[in-house]
C-alpha cells in the first residue's frame, strides 16, 4: 500500500510496490493526461512532478512516492493558465499533443531551475523529451515566452 | 489519391455520396445502441461532442445548424496533429459565410454514409476543398432562401454575412432560421455541380490566421487519444508476440509462471482467418501493468513463423540482382523514349547506386484498439486512419458484415502513415469476441516497433546520358523495395506498361526535369514483401525516391561541371509532359523553378562560406505528379573532417501548395516535415536482423531531439491556385539537400540514409 498526494487529493494506492507510477496514476487514479510513450524513461511523455521535480512516472516504482506530492498536467495550474500552457496555445505549439502533457511539465519545472533559459539552456533540458511531430522551433520559442511571461507576472510566492 | 478514392467521387463528390436534406431531421442515426458517444469533437475535454440545441437544420451530409445558431461540421479525416478539422471547417463556413465562433468540428465515427475514409497522402485539403466549397455554398443559398421567405423578401435582396440573412436593415440569423423550422432547399447533383466557388478575393476565412480548435486540451490532459478509451468491464491485453510477423502458428503456450501475476486472467490464441495477426497470444489482465509483466512470462512455442533467417542485407542484395534483371518490374508510362539508343549514342553517361534503410514510424502513442461486441455489434475504440481498408478485414476476421462493425473515432497521437494499416484492431476485436467482454489492447514500444509497418529499405538505380554538348538525352531510374500497396491493398496498385505497380514504391522517380528518353522502373522486392509488412511512412515513395532523383542531379551537374542550381533550372523547362495542367499541376515545372530559384536566393546560393561548410539544393514536386506540391530545401551544414559529424546549421524550405487554407497550420506541418526529412537523413534508421528489427526502442532508435534542430527558414509562394498537400513535401528534399551540402563542404558523396559519421568519415579517407 502506497499513499501519496496527487494534485493535492490525497490517495492510497493498492498495486504492487514494483509497479510505475505512470500505470497507477493513468490506470488507477485516472488521470489520463500523462502519457505512454516508451517505458524505459527516454521520451519524456510520462513526465510528472514528485515534489515539484520533473519525473519520469514510466521508470519510477509507486512505492519511491510514499508521501510525496506529485503533480500531473491536470493539476499544473487550477485553471490551466500555467504561463507555459498559455505559452503552449499562444504559439499553437502542439501537433498530435501526445507528447505535449510531458513537455509542458518539463518546462514549467525547468523555468524553476532556469527563470531566464538561454537557448542551451532549453536545449539541454528539453532534449530529453521527444516530440516526434518535431513541433521543437515552437516549443523552444514558448519556453522562452513563458520565462518572459513569469518574469514580468505578479510577485510570486517565494519558492513557488 | 487519384488511386484511393474512385474517380467519379473526386469529379462529383457530392453526387457520388448524395446530397442529403433532412430538414429539422433528429440528425445523425446509427440505428443501433451504443456504448461511447458518437463522433469526437477535439476542442472539449475528453472530445465528448457539443449537443446540438433543436431544432436543427441539416443542410447536406457535411454540416448541421442548431437552434443557437451552432454549426457542426462533419469531418471524416483522423485528427493526427494536422489540425485538418480546423483547416476543412474552414473552407466549408468560407463559403457558407458563417461567423466562425460558432463553428465545432466532429470527427466522425465510421459510417457508409461518409464514403471512403482514409487519412494521408497529404491529400484531405486538397480533396475536400471542392466538396466542403460546394456544400458550404450549398448552405448558405438554402439559407438565402429560408431567410428570405421568413423575411417576406426576395432572396435575391438578401446576402449572407457572418452566420445571418440581410436584407436592407432587416437580418434574420441562422438559429432563428432552424429555430423556426425553416425547410431548406434540397439541391440535385447537376445543380450542386454548377454552384460557384467563391473568387479567391472574397474568402473571409481561407488564408487568413485561425487558432486551431485542437489546441487547448492538448495543453491541459483533456485530449484523448485512443490510449484512454475505457469501458465498464475491460480488461487489458498486452499481445505475445510470434517471432516474425508471417507464418506462425500456436503449438503451445506455457503461462504458469505468468499466474503469479497479480491480476493475470489467461492467454487467447487468436484464430485469425486474415492472417493478419497470425500467431499472436493475447495476454490478459485486470491492469495493464500485469499484462506486461505477464506477457514477459508467457512462453509460447511457435511453428511455422517465415523470414527468421533474412536480414537486411539479404533483402537489399535481393533487390540488386532484381534490379540487374531488365526483365523484371513495370515500367510506368513516362513517354516513348528509347533509353537504350540515348545511351548507346551518349557522348558521357553517368550511373549510380543509391539506398536507403529500414525506417521505424515511432508514433509515438503505441497502437492500441479498445473493442466490445454487443447486441451483435463490433465496436472498436482507436485512432485509425484508413478505416475503409481495415473494415473488410475486420468482417472477414469476425464474421460479421461491415455494417455491424462500427470504428470510434480518437485523437491519433501521431499517425505518420502507421495508423494506415489498421492491423492493430484485429486482436482486439478477436480477444473481445472471445472473451465476451470489452478488451483493451495495447502493444508496448518494443512491441509497436517490432511489428510496426515500417519503410522497406531499398536500392536504387539511376543513369543518365549526355550528348557532347552537355545536355541530358537519356535517363533511367530503377527502384526495388517493398511495396505496401500489393501486400495490403493490391487492388490498388496502378497500371504500367507493363505491368501493375506499387504508385507509393516509386512516385517521385516519375520527376518533372526534361531529360530526353526516359525510363522508370518499379520492382517489387519480394523477400521483403514476406519477412515483414511494409508500410506507408510520411512522405512515403518521394522519401526515399527523391533521395536518389535529387543525389544523381547534383552528381550530373558536377560531372558536366556546371553549377548544380543552374542545372537543375535549365532541366525545369515546363515542356511537353512537364508543361501542367488545369487544375491541380497549372505553370507544371515552371513552378518548380520557382521555388528552387527562391530557396537559393534566400539561402545565399553561390556567395563564399566558411572552411568544410557547405550549401546543397534539392527540390520536388511533393507527393504525385497529379497534386504536385512545389518544394526546395537548400541545406547549410559544417563537416568535421575529423570525425566525420555533419551539422546542419540551416535549413530553408520554400513551397508553393497553391491557396493555403491555414497558414500557421501549413507552417506547422512544413517545420514537422522538415525536421522529419532531417531526422531520416542523419539520426534515423534501422536495418532487420533474422526477421526482426534491430531497435525497438529509444536506446538505440534515436529520431531527432530539440538540440539537434537547425535554424529553419520557411516560406510559401503566394498563390491562389488549387490547395494541394502540405504534411509531407518537405520531407522529401531534406535529406538530399544534406547530402549534396555535404559534397559542396568537402567533397564527399554519400550514398545512403541515414548518414552517419561513421560513413562521412569513410569517404573523406578514400
Amino acid at each position: 500500500m502506497t499513499s501519496f498526494t496527487i494534485n493535492g487529493k490525497a490517495v492510497r494506492i493498492a498495486a504492487d510496490d514494483d509497479t510505475p507510477l505512470l500505470w497507477v496514476i493513468r490506470d488507477e487514479v485516472g488521470l489520463t493526461g500523462t502519457k505512454f510513450g516508451c517505458g524505459i524513461g527516454m521520451c519524456g511523455a510520462c513526465t510528472v512532478h514528485v515534489g515539484g521535480r520533473a519525473t519520469r512516472s514510466c521508470i519510477t516504482p509507486v512505492a519511491a512516492v510514499e508521501g510525496a506530492e506529485i503533480t500531473t498536467i491536470e493539476g499544473l495550474d487550477p485553471a490551466a493558465e500555467h504561463p507555459v500552457q498559455k505559452a503552449w496555445r499562444n504559439l499553437q505549439v502542439p501537433q498530435c499533443g501526445y507528447c505535449q502533457s510531458g513537455q509542458i511539465m518539463q518546462a514549467a519545472a525547468m523555468l524553476k531551475d532556469f527563470p531566464d533559459p538561454t537557448d542551451a539552456d532549453i536545449d539541454a533540458v528539453m532534449t530529453g523529451n521527444l516530440c516526434r511531430c518535431m513541433t521543437y522551433v515552437r516549443i523552444r520559442t514558448a519556453v522562452r515566452q513563458a520565462a518572459s511571461d513569469m518574469a514580468k507576472g505578479p510577485a510570486r510566492t517565494v519558492g513557488a | 489519391m487519384s488511386r484511393l478514392i474512385p474517380r467519379e467521387e473526386i469529379a462529383h463528390p457530392l453526387t457520388r455520396r448524395g446530397f442529403f436534406v433532412a430538414a429539422g431531421a433528429a440528425g445523425l442515426a446509427f440505428g443501433f445502441a451504443r456504448v461511447g458517444w458518437a463522433a469526437m469533437d477535439p476542442a472539449t475535454p475528453g472530445g465528448e461532442t457539443v449537443p446540438m440545441v433543436p431544432p436543427q437544420i441539416d443542410p447536406n451530409l457535411w454540416f448541421s445548424i442548431d437552434a443557437e445558431g451552432g454549426i457542426a461540421v462533419n469531418i471524416v479525416r483522423a485528427e493526427m496533429g494536422q489540425h485538418v478539422g480546423t483547416a476543412l471547417a474552414r473552407i466549408l463556413a468560407d463559403e457558407l459565410e458563417a461567423d466562425w465562433d460558432k463553428v465545432r468540428i466532429v470527427h466522425v465515427d465510421t459510417d457508409p454514409k461518409w464514403g471512403v475514409m482514409v487519412t494521408g497522402g497529404s491529400w484531405s485539403v486538397w480533396q475536400t476543398f471542392p466538396l466542403f466549397s460546394r456544400a458550404g455554398a450549398a448552405g448558405r443559398i438554402a439559407l438565402i432562401e429560408a431567410g428570405a421567405r421568413l423575411m417576406g423578401v426576395s432572396p435575391t435582396a438578401c446576402k449572407a454575412i457572418k452566420s445571418e440573412i440581410v436584407s436592407g436593415g432587416r437580418s434574420i440569423s441562422y438559429g432563428e432560421i432552424a429555430r423556426r423550422g425553416g425547410a431548406v432547399r434540397q439541391f440535385i447533383p447537376a445543380e450542386l455541380d454548377k454552384l460557384p466557388i467563391k473568387p479567391p478575393s472574397q474568402r473571409r476565412l481561407i488564408g487568413q490566421p485561425v487558432k486551431a480548435l485542437d489546441i487547448v486540451t492538448k495543453t491541459d490532459g483533456t485530449a484523448r487519444y485512443g490510449i484512454d478509451a475505457k469501458l465498464p468491464g475491460m480488461v487489458y491485453a498486452r499481445p505475445k508476440m510470434p517471432p516474425t510477423r508471417n507464418g506462425a502458428t500456436v503449438v503451445s503456450v506455457d503461462d504458469s509462471a505468468a499466474r503469479a501475476i497479480k491480476g493475470y486472467l489467461k492467454c487467447v490464441v487468436l484464430d485469425d482467418p486474415t492472417k493478419t495477426v497470425s500467431g499472436w497470444v493475447l495476454v490478459v489482465a485486470e491492469t495493464y501493468y500485469a499484462a506486461i509483466r505477464a506477457t514477459d512470462l508467457v512462453k509460447v512455442q511457435w511453428t511455422g513463423a517465415t523470414g527468421a533467417d533474412v536480414s537486411e542485407k539479404d533483402i537489399q542484395d535481393h533487390a540488386r540482382q532484381l534490379i540487374a534483371n531488365s526483365d523484371g518490374g513495370v515500367d510506368l508510362d513516362v513517354g516513348p523514349g528509347d533509353t537504350p539508343a540515348a545511351f548507346r549514342k551518349a557522348a558521357s553517361r553517368i550511373e549510380q547506386e543509391y539506398t536507403t534503410s529500414t525506417v521505424l514510424h515511432f508514433q509515438l502513442e503505441p497502437v492500441n484498439a479498445l473493442a466490445v461486441e454487443h447486441d451483435g455489434v463490433m465496436e472498436i475504440h482507436t485512432g485509425n486512419q484508413w478505416q475503409s481498408l481495415i473494415l473488410p478485414t475486420l468482417s472477414k476476421a469476425l464474421n460479421l458484415p461491415a455494417e455491424k462493425i462500427i470504428l470510434r473515432t480518437y485523437l491519433l497521437g501521431g499517425g505518420f502513415g502507421r495508423r494506415l494499416n489498421g492491423d492493430y484492431t484485429v486482436p482486439a476485436a478477436l480477444g473481445a469476441r472471445a472473451l465476451k467482454r470489452p478488451v483493451k489492447l495495447v502493444l508496448t514500444r518494443e512491441d509497436d516497433a517490432q511489428f510496426d509497418s515500417v519503410r522497406s529499405p531499398s536500392v536504387q538505380r539511376l543513369s543518365m546520358a549526355f550528348d557532347g554538348a552537355g545536355s541530358v538525352t537519356g535517363m533511367e531510374h530503377h527502384a526495388c523495395a517493398g511495396w505496401p500497396t500489393e501486400v495490403m491493398v493490391p487492388d490498388f496498385l496502378a497500371p504500367g506498361k507493363n505491368g501493375k505497380f506499387d504508385p507509393f514504391a516509386i512516385s517521385g522517380a516519375d520527376h518533372w526535369y526534361d531529360v530526353g528518353s526516359q525510363r522508370v522502373r518499379a520492382i517489387s522486392n519480394d523477400l521483403a514483401n514476406s519477412t515483414f509488412r511494409p508500410g506507408w511512412l510520411r512522405s512515403v515513395g518521394p522519401g526515399w525516391t527523391n533521395w536518389a532523383v535529387e543525389s544523381f542531379i547534383d552528381e550530373a551537374a558536377h560531372h558536366l561541371k556546371v553549377d548544380p542550381l543552374a542545372f537543375r533550372l535549365k532541366l525545369l523547362t515546363a515542356k511537353g509532359r512537364n508543361a501542367g495542367s488545369a487544375p491541380n499541376a497549372v505553370g507544371g515545372a515552371l513552378r518548380q523553378a520557382e521555388v528552387v530559384r527562391r530557396a537559393a536566393k534566400l539561402a545565399g546560393w553561390g556567395q563564399p562560406l566558411p572552411k568544410d561548410t557547405g550549401l546543397g539544393i534539392a527540390t520536388s514536386f511533393g507527393q504525385e505528379r497529379d497534386m504536385p506540391t512545389w518544394v526546395a530545401c537548400a541545406a547549410r551544414v559544417r563537416v568535421d573532417r575529423r570525425t566525420g559529424i555533419v551539422t546542419p546549421e540551416k535549413l530553408t524550405v520554400v513551397t508553393d501548395a497553391g491557396t493555403i487554407v491555414d497558414p500557421d497550420g501549413a507552417l506547422a506541418q512544413t517545420q514537422g516535415a522538415a525536421l522529419w526529412g532531417l531526422s531520416m537523413a542523419l539520426h534515423e534508421g534501422t536495418e532487420f536482423v533474422s526477421g526482426k528489427v534491430r531497435d525497438v526502442n529509444l536506446d538505440t532508435y534515436m529520431p531527432l531531439r530539440i538540440a539537434d534542430v537547425p535554424d529553419l527558414d520557411i516560406s510559401f509562394v503566394e498563390s491562389a491556385e488549387v490547395p494541394v498537400g502540405l504534411g509531407e513535401p518537405a520531407v522529401t528534399v531534406v535529406a538530399p539537400a544534406i547530402g549534396n551540402a555535404i559534397f559542396a563542404a568537402v567533397g564527399a558523396r554519400l550514398r545512403h540514409l541515414p548518414i552517419t559519421a561513421e560513413a562521412v568519415h569513410a569517404a573523406l579517407s578514400t
